[in-house]
């Protein structure tokens, strides 16, 4: 593209505002943003210990009752309080936005959005309550 | 009601002052006038000196665009009632330098606009004589929100990472870019997809969503900038997969 060569890129009288640190602040939808980024702090967690689990499985049954009882104690339930809160926060969070992501089209006309929704929601209720037989079978 | 409102509006005078001030002006309240009215009163029984850009007053233009109370808005269509008993306060829209009071410089919009070739790409041309391209009313409506931008920029000055990374290209040049990547008669995406696919492009982008929010057209860029990252995906899969299939 041809510049206009009167076009002063930086003209030094031009105001400029900075961002404030605060910005995330300024408004509610900002701020629900940026907790729902921070979120992923907390997935990571839930992660990291499941791995810790799997190792201690690995090891043998004595570690993983030490781990179990480590796992226990009364900071780790109250860590683990937060950490869930702030992965079903994330969850809802996103699944409410995929309709915005996934676009599709059924005989030429757009699937309504409640209906993409819906069939995630189903999706998640199915898997949870496969892994909740699976676990609570036996 | 109250007869009069207050209407507290950014002044910045750069052979004046070195940063932007308030000036209230008390206006008289009806219910039929939007802010671009207050503001025109102001301009034209007031204070000359207040400069801001109009042009339409109908919300085609995109001139008008301002933050009124906060809220990224096009004063032409968001009425001084809704804010009574005020004050009502006025500045220009954020993260684009202002050049005087509500007046702020688009240049790096237009810029960034042209980079994702905002037109119609073919091949091949047809030659004239074979007509139109021709396209179906459900070919229509898979583009037709998205040209409905009016480059208003309400959707630049509602996004924080616009504002982190002035890099960024920007959730209304990629919705336009969305726009003729969904037209049938283009063959332009993947030229598009190179050039977003780049560091400030689409993956700049963390999906506040308040674009969509502000916007007057219900355009939906948060929409379009979240597809185009479902494309960018299964275009590098499918190019780690069969890199011989995709160009």
């Amino acid at each position: 593209m041809n510049a206009d060569p009167h076009y002063t890129l930086y003209h030094p009288r031009w105001y400029r505002r900075r961002v404030s640190v605060w910005w995330w602040l300024q408004n509610r939808s900002y701020t629900v943003f940026v907790l729902r980024e921070i979120t992923s702090v907390f997935v990571a967690f839930f992660a990291l210990v499941s791995l810790w689990q799997l190792r201690a499985l690995a090891q043998g049954p004595e570690a993983y009752a030490l781990l179990l009882a480590r796992l226990g104690r009364p900071i780790f339930l109250v860590l683990d309080a937060v950490a869930f809160a702030f992965v079903v926060f994330h969850a809802i969070t996103w699944f409410n936005l995929t309709p915005k992501a996934m676009v599709l089209r059924f005989r030429g006309k757009r699937v309504p959005d409640g209906v993409i929704l819906g069939l995630n929601y189903a999706a998640w209720l199915v898997l949870s309550a496969a892994v909740a037989f699976v676990l609570l079978r036996g | 009601m109250p007869s009069t409102v207050a209407l507290t509006v950014a002044r910045y005078r750069p052979e004046q002052e070195s940063a932007p001030t308030w000036q209230t002006y008390e206006i008289p309240f009806r219910k039929d006038w939007v802010i671009l009215d207050a503001l025109n009163h102001v301009k034209d029984s007031l204070d000359g000196t207040l400069s801001f850009r109009w042009s339409c007053r109908m919300g085609v233009c995109g001139s008008c665009g301002m933050k009124v109370n906060g809220t990224p808005k096009l004063t032409c269509a968001t009425f001084l009632s809704d804010y009574m008993p005020g004050p009502i306060r006025v500045e220009p829209l954020d993260y684009f330098p202002v050049v005087r009071d509500l007046v702020v410089d688009l240049t790096d919009f237009v810029r960034k606009l042209a980079r994702v070739k905002p037109w119609i790409i073919r091949r091949e041309e047809k030659p004239p004589g074979e007509g139109e391209y021709l396209q179906t009313p459900d070919q229509l409506d898979a583009y037709k929100q998205f040209s409905m931008c009016i480059n208003c920029m309400l959707c630049y000055s509602a996004c924080p990472i616009y504002g982190l990374e002035p890099g960024f290209i920007g959730p209304a040049a990629i919705a336009l870019a969305q726009r003729y990547n969904m037209d049938s008669r283009d063959e332009g995406a993947a030229e598009r997809l190179r050039i977003l696919s780049e560091h400030d492009g689409i993956w700049q982008c963390t999906f506040v969503g308040e674009c969509t929010k502000v916007c007057p057209k219900h355009v939906d860029p948060a929409g379009a900038i979240q597809q185009y990252k479902l494309t960018g995906a299964t275009n590098w899969v499918t190019s780690l997969l069969l890199p011989w299939g995709t160009r």
